[in-house]
C-alpha cells in the first residue's frame, strides 16, 4: 500500500533540475507576439482608437481594437457550466471593450513579429475617451447616484442573498445581554503565482488549438467557443505543467483573445505572455470584503443572537460572481451555531480590478472578521479565547441542512489541543502578560471552517481513464489538473492501491488535452483528491476486474479467487503467485489467439461534500515604536482526513501559511483614489512576504478518516490560508491590547493604531 | 527582449569617456540592475548604452598610502561586504550594502551605479554621507574629487559632466579612524525591499568614552536626496554619553529632515521613524564604541 506514504512527488526531479516544460518552453519560437493595450482610465467610453502611427512600426503585423471584435458576451468563471439558464455565470466580458470599467481594462491588441515591436506599437496607439465618474468603495458603489458599471445591475449589486435562523429581533430583548458591534476590512490581494498567465494559439483545418497555463482546460474550451461564437468542439485546449494558479487561473483569462488573434493573422501561431504588472491589474484578485458583525452574548460567553452584513468588492466584472460572498456568509451560522442568526451579503461592482477565485474562496475574509470578533468578545467578557470557542463552536454531530455535511469527529478540540501544546499556549499567556515595555509578546489563535467541494451548488464529477500498457504499467488520465499542488502524485498513489500495483507502474499523463483527456472541470475548491479519489477507486476496480478476467483465462483459476498484489496475480485461497501483471499485459496485447487492449474508463458523480476544519496558533513579538510585528512561532493544525502523502500535505500547509502571513502583515493592492490606478502592481511595491519574513512553519494533522471519501481524505488545498491572519491579529491584540480591525497589519496601520491607543 | 538601440562596450576609462562624447545621449551601464529594469519598464527604452562593466581598473577596494580607503566604482555590493579592508575599518558600509535587494542583485549591482542613480533610497548612499565620502570623477583631461553631498544635486540628478564617469569612492582616514558606525534599513519586509527610511550613524567617543567627540548622522528617504541632520550633530558634539542626550538628539533630527507624504509611507510615519532610528542607531554606535549609557 502506498497511500499514506511520503513518496517524493513524481515531478520533483524534473522540476528542481529545470527540465519540466511549461507553456513558454513549449511555444515554437516562430510565434508572433501579442500585447494588450490597457485603458488608462477607470471608467468611460472609448470614442476612438488611432492606430495609424502604430501600424507603421516595423514588425507590427496586425492591430485590433474594441471596435473590431465580435460582440459575443462571455462568462469567465471556472465553474461547471449550468444547463439551467438561471444558474449560468454572468456573461459580461468581450474580447476587447469600448466601455472601460477599470484602470487596466482591455481596449486593443497588437500582434507583432517580436516583443519590442509590440511594445513600441502599444506606445504609439492613441485612445480618446469620454470619462465617467469612478467608484472604488464597495458601500459607496451601492449608494443612490453612484456611477453605474453595468446597466443590468441596478445600484451595482451583482448579487444579494440572506440567511436566517430563529428570530434575531426577539432574541435580543433578553435582559442582561452584552452587545458587540464591529466592522472588519480585508484588502484586495493577488495570487502571485510564480508563472504569470501565458497562452498561445494557432488554427489549422478550421480548428483552433490553445495551449494555456490554466487550472481548468475543459472550461477554457467551452468559454473560448462561447467568446468566438464557434462550436466548442472546434477548440482544443492543452494544459502543460503550470507554475501555480491559486484560483487566478480558475478563470478564463486571455485564452479567448489569443485564439481570436490567431484567427485574424491566418491561423498563425500567436503567443500572449502577460507581465507581472498586468497580472496584478488585469487578471483577477481576491475580493476585498467589509464585514459588519453584531453579536449579543450572555456574560457567561454563550451567544444568543448574531448578525452579519458582508460587502464584497467585485471590481469591474462578474467573474465568479456572488458565489464567493455567499460562501463567506454560508459558514457564519455553521461555525458558531447560535439559535438566532441573520446574515446578508452583497457582491458589488466597483471600478477596481476584477475579483475572482483565490485560495479560500471567501473564507480567509470571513475568518478574519469572525475570528477577530470572537477574540474581541472574549476580551470584552473577560473569558479566555479558547474557552469562548469551546462554548460556542460547532458541536460533534452537527449537520448542515444544505450541504448535508456532518461534523463526525471532535475535530476542533483535537486540533486546538495540538496547536495549544505546540505553541505552549498557557505558559506563554501567563508569561507575556508581564510585557509592558516597547516590545511586547502575545499569543493568538483562530479556527477555520471549510468544505471540500462544490456539491450541492454545482456539478461535482470526476472521470478517469486507465490503460494497461504492454509492460504491465498503467497510464492514468484525469480531467483534474496538476497545478503545482502535487495532485499527480496523490492520484498515482491512489491508483496504485486501487489496482494492486507498485507506484513505479503508474504513469500519470500530467498534461490535459481536451481532445484526449476525460472530461473534468479542473483544479479548484480543494476537491481534487476527494473527487479524483472516488473516480480512481471506481475505474481502478474496473481495470482490475478486466485484468483478473484475462488472468482467469490464462490461469483457469476463478476470478473470485484472484487478486493483484504488488504487480502479481495471486491466488487468494493459497496465497500462491500465479503470474505477474507484466506477463499478463504482454500476453494480452500480443496473443495470437486472444488479443485484448485492456482499458477502463468511468465517471463518478459525487453527491456529497465534507467539512475540513483546523486552527492556527501564532506567537508574536510587537516592536511598538518600530510599528512591526515579528512572528516568533506559528502552527497550523488540520483535519483533512486520512493523509495520502504526509510530506506533500505538510508542504501544502506551509504554502498556505506563507500566504496567510502575507495576508496578515503586508500584502495589499493600493489604488489611487481619484483615478483608480493600481499603484503597486509589481513585486517590489506589493509586499509579498519573503523567506526572511517567516519563522519555522509548523504543520500538524489530526487524521479522522472522512466517511464519504474513497480514501478517507478531504480538503487541504485552500484551508491552510484561512486561519492565519486572524490568529496573528489576535496575537497582536493579546500583546498590545489593541484590537485592529483591518489587515494587513503594516507599519502604516500599526503606527496609526498605536498612536491612537497612546502607545507611541 | 530589451528595447536597446545600441550597446558600446568600453575597453578603458578613457575609452568610456570618448564613447560618452561620441554618443552624448547614451546611458552608462554598469551592473544593469537599475538600467535594465528601467528599459523593461519602457522608461529608457530605445536608448544607446555604454557598458563600463568590463573595466576591471575601477573594480575593487584598496588602502591608499595615506590611509584613505578607495572603492572602485564597479565594486559589487557583495564584494564590498566581504572585503577585508571594509570589514576592518568601515564595516558599517559592508553591512549597509548587504541589505540591498537580493543576493543576485548584490552580486551584479555596483556602488558606483547605486550612487550615480541619484535616488534617496540607495542603501549605500546614507552610509557614504555619514562617512563624509568623496566621489572621484574621471574626465578626458582631469580628475575631480568632490564631497558626496555636492555630488547629489536633486532627486535622480548627480554631478557628472558629459565627458566624465565616476571612477571611485574615497573614504578619508580621518573620516573613519576611531569612528563606529551603524546603519538601520527600515523597510516593509526583511528582504527584497526598498528602504522606507534609512539611517546611518558614525560616532567617535572621547578617550574615556564619556563624551561624544563627533557624531555624523545621515538619512535616506528623509528628503529628495540623502542628507545629514546637521543641527542634531552640532547639538550632541561634546555632550555626555547618556540616555537623555541620545533622546534629545533623536528629537533634534526632526529639525533637519524633510520626508514627504506618499502612498509608500506617510510623512508622519517617516518622521516618527527618523527620530526612532536616530535613537536606535546612535545607541548601537555607543555600544559598538564601548561606551555606556
Amino acid at each position: 500500500m502506498v497511500v499514506g506514504k511520503s513518496i517524493p512527488r513524481l515531478d520533483a526531479y524534473d522540476k528542481v533540475t529545470g527540465r519540466t516544460k511549461y507553456t513558454d518552453d513549449l511555444c515554437d519560437k516562430s510565434a508572433y507576439v501579442a500585447k494588450i493595450l490597457h485603458s488608462t482610465i477607470a471608467h468611460g467610453k472609448v470614442l476612438s482608437v488611432d492606430v495609424s502611427e502604430a501600424e507603421k512600426i516595423d514588425g507590427v503585423v496586425k492591430i485590433v481594437t474594441c471596435f473590431d471584435v465580435p460582440k459575443n458576451y462571455f462568462p469567465t468563471a471556472g465553474h461547471p457550466w449550468s444547463t439551467d439558464k438561471s444558474h449560468q455565470d454572468v456573461a459580461d466580458r468581450l474580447l476587447l471593450t469600448d466601455h472601460v470599467r477599470f484602470y487596466g481594462d482591455d481596449v486593443a491588441a497588437v500582434v507583432a513579429e517580436n516583443e519590442v515591436a509590440a511594445a513600441r506599437a502599444l506606445k504609439a496607439i492613441k485612445v480618446e475617451y469620454e470619462e465617467y465618474p469612478v467608484v472604488l468603495d464597495v458601500q459607496k458603489a451601492m449608494e443612490k447616484g453612484a456611477p453605474l458599471l453595468h446597466e443590468r445591475f441596478p445600484d451595482n449589486i451583482l448579487g444579494h442573498s440572506s440567511q436566517s435562523v430563529g428570530n434575531f429581533e426577539e432574541a435580543i430583548k433578553e435582559e442582561g445581554l452584552i452587545k458587540f458591534d464591529n466592522w472588519y476590512d480585508t484588502p484586495t490581494v493577488q495570487h502571485c503565482h510564480i508563472e504569470n498567465f501565458i497562452c498561445y494559439a494557432s488554427a489549422e483545418n478550421g480548428r483552433i488549438t490553445v495551449v494555456s497555463s490554466t487550472q481548468i482546460p475543459h472550461i477554457v474550451r467551452r468559454v473560448v467557443g462561447q467568446a468566438l461564437g464557434c462550436d466548442w468542439g472546434k477548440i482544443r485546449v492543452i494544459k502543460p505543467y503550470i507554475g501555480g494558479g491559486f484560483g487566478n487561473k480558475q478563470d478564463v483569462l486571455y485564452e479567448p483573445l489569443c485564439a481570436y488573434l490567431s484567427t485574424v493573422v491566418g491561423g498563425r501561431l500567436v503567443k500572449l505572455d502577460v507581465s507581472r504588472e498586468e497580472t496584478f491589474v488585469s487578471n483577477r484578485v481576491r475580493h476585498a470584503v467589509r464585514s459588519h458583525i453584531i453579536t449579543y452574548a450572555r456574560p457567561d460567553g454563550t451567544f444568543v443572537a448574531r448578525k452579519l452584513e458582508l460587502f464584497s468588492n467585485q471590481g469591474a466584472y462578474a467573474s465568479h460572481g456572488h458565489s464567493i460572498a455567499a460562501k463567506g456568509m454560508g459558514c457564519f451560522k455553521q461555525l458558531y451555531p447560535c439559535p438566532n442568526v441573520e446574515a446578508t451579503c452583497y457582491t458589488v461592482f466597483t471600478n477596481r480590478p476584477v475579483a475572482g477565485a483565490m485560495r479560500g474562496y471567501g473564507i480567509p475574509q470571513a475568518m478574519f472578521a469572525v475570528e477577530s470578533q470572537i477574540d474581541d468578545i472574549a476580551k470584552g467578557l473577560g473569558i479566555s479565547p479558547l474557552e469562548i470557542r469551546k462554548k460556542n463552536l460547532m458541536p460533534v454531530g452537527y449537520k448542515d441542512d444544505f450541504s448535508k455535511n456532518v461534523n463526525y469527529y471532535d475535530t476542533f478540540n483535537q486540533c486546538i489541543e495540538k496547536g495549544k501544546a505546540y505553541i505552549d499556549y498557557d505558559r506563554k499567556l501567563e508569561e507575556y502578560k508581564n510585557d509592558t515595555g516597547d516590545v511586547r509578546r502575545g499569543v493568538g489563535m483562530a479556527v477555520f471552517w471549510y468544505n471540500t467541494g462544490v456539491w450541492p451548488i454545482s456539478l461535482e464529477s470526476s472521470s478517469s481513464r486507465m490503460v494497461l500498457n504492454q509492460d504491465g504499467s498503467i497510464s492514468l488520465q484525469l480531467g483534474e489538473t496538476e497545478i503545482g499542488q502535487g495532485a499527480d502524485t496523490a492520484f498515482a498513489q491512489m491508483a496504485a492501491d486501487a489496482i494492486g500495483l507498485t507506484i513505479d507502474k503508474i504513469n500519470v499523463v500530467s498534461n490535459q488535452d481536451t481532445d484526449i483527456t476525460p472530461f473534468g472541470t479542473g483544479a479548484y475548491a480543494s476537491r481534487q483528491t476527494y473527487v479524483g479519489g472516488l473516480s480512481i477507486a471506481q475505474t481502478g476496480k474496473l481495470l482490475k476486474d478486466r485484468i483478473l478476467n484475462y488472468a482467469q483465462k490464462l490461469t483457469k483459476v476463478p476470478e473470485n479467487n484472484l487478486d493483484i498484489v504488488d504487480n502479481n496475480i495471486i491466488n487468494i485461497a493459497t496465497g500462491e503467485t500465479l503470474l505477474d501483471v507484466a506477463t499478463l499485459a504482454t500476453t494480452a496485447l500480443y496473443s495470437m489467439t486472444d488479443s485484448e487492449h485492456i482499458t477502463a474508463e468511468s465517471t463518478y458523480q459525487i453527491k456529497s461534500n465534507a467539512y475540513s476544519f483546523g486552527c492556527c496558533f501564532a506567537d508574536v513579538q510587537v516592536d511598538i515604536r518600530a510599528c512591526k510585528v515579528k512572528i516568533n512561532d506559528i502552527i497550523n493544525v488540520h483535519d483533512c482526513g486520512t493523509l495520502i502523502n504526509p510530506a506533500l500535505a505538510t508542504a501544502q500547509v506551509h504554502g498556505g501559511m506563507s500566504m496567510g502571513i502575507g495576508y496578515a502583515l503586508s500584502e495589499q493592492e493600493i489604488f489611487d483614489e481619484s483615478t483608480g490606478r493600481t499603484l503597486n502592481n509589481n513585486l517590489l511595491d506589493y509586499k509579498l512576504s519573503t523567506f526572511m519574513d517567516h519563522p519555522h512553519l509548523e504543520a500538524q494533522f489530526v487524521e479522522n478518516p472522512e466517511p464519504t471519501s474513497a480514501y478517507g481524505t478531504k480538503a487541504l488545498g485552500e484551508p491552510p490560508a484561512c486561519p492565519v491572519a486572524p490568529a496573528i491579529r489576535n496575537a497582536v491584540l493579546n500583546a498590545t491590547g489593541v484590537a485592529i480591525n483591518k489587515i494587513p497589519l503594516t507599519p502604516h496601520v500599526l503606527f496609526e493604531e498605536f498612536s491612537k491607543a497612546g502607545l507611541i | 527582449m530589451y528595447d536597446i538601440k545600441a550597446l558600446y562596450e568600453a575597453t578603458s576609462v578613457q575609452d568610456a569617456v570618448k564613447l560618452r562624447l561620441e554618443h552624448p545621449d547614451a546611458q552608462i551601464l554598469a551592473g544593469g540592475s537599475d538600467v535594465l529594469v528601467q528599459i523593461r519598464e519602457g522608461k529608457r527604452a530605445g536608448k544607446e548604452l555604454i557598458s563600463i562593466y568590463m573595466l576591471d581598473e575601477i573594480r575593487g577596494v584598496s588602502m591608499c598610502d595615506n590611509g584613505d580607503i578607495r572603492i572602485g566604482s564597479l565594486t559589487s555590493f557583495s564584494h564590498i561586504t566581504k572585503n577585508e579592508i571594509v570589514k576592518k575599518y568601515i564595516n558599517v558600509l559592508g553591512e549597509a550594502v548587504d541589505m540591498v535587494g537580493s543576493p543576485q542583485i548584490r552580486n551584479i549591482g555596483t556602488i558606483g551605479g547605486n550612487t550615480c542613480n541619484g535616488v534617496t533610497s540607495a542603501d549605500s548612499a546614507s552610509t557614504l554621507f555619514a562617512l563624509d565620502a568623496l566621489i572621484e570623477l574621471t574626465g578626458s583631461n582631469s580628475v575631480r574629487v568632490i564631497p558626496i553631498s555636492d555630488f547629489y544635486i536633486k532627486a535622480g540628478v548627480v554631478d557628472i559632466k558629459p565627458d566624465e564617469i565616476q571612477t571611485a569612492i574615497i573614504i578619508k582616514k580621518e573620516s573613519y579612524e576611531n569612528y563606529f558606525g551603524h546603519y538601520i534599513k527600515y523597510a516593509m519586509r526583511n528582504a527584497l525591499d526598498i528602504t522606507t527610511t534609512g539611517c546611518s550613524v558614525n560616532v567617535k567617543l572621547s578617550y574615556d568614552k564619556k563624551t561624544f567627540e563627533d557624531v555624523r548622522i545621515a538619512y535616506g528617504v528623509a528628503g529628495p536626496v540623502p542628507m545629514r541632520a546637521k543641527s542634531a550633530e552640532e547639538f550632541i558634539k561634546g555632550k555626555a554619553v547618556n540616555e537623555q542626550n541620545i533622546k534629545e538628539f533623536s528629537k533634534m533630527v526632526l529639525d533637519d529632515v524633510n520626508p514627504r507624504d506618499s502612498w509608500r509611507a506617510s510623512k508622519a510615519l517617516r518622521l516618527h521613524l527618523c527620530s526612532e532610528l536616530a535613537y536606535r542607531a546612535l545607541s548601537k554606535c555607543v555600544e559598538l564604541a564601548g561606551g555606556e549609557m
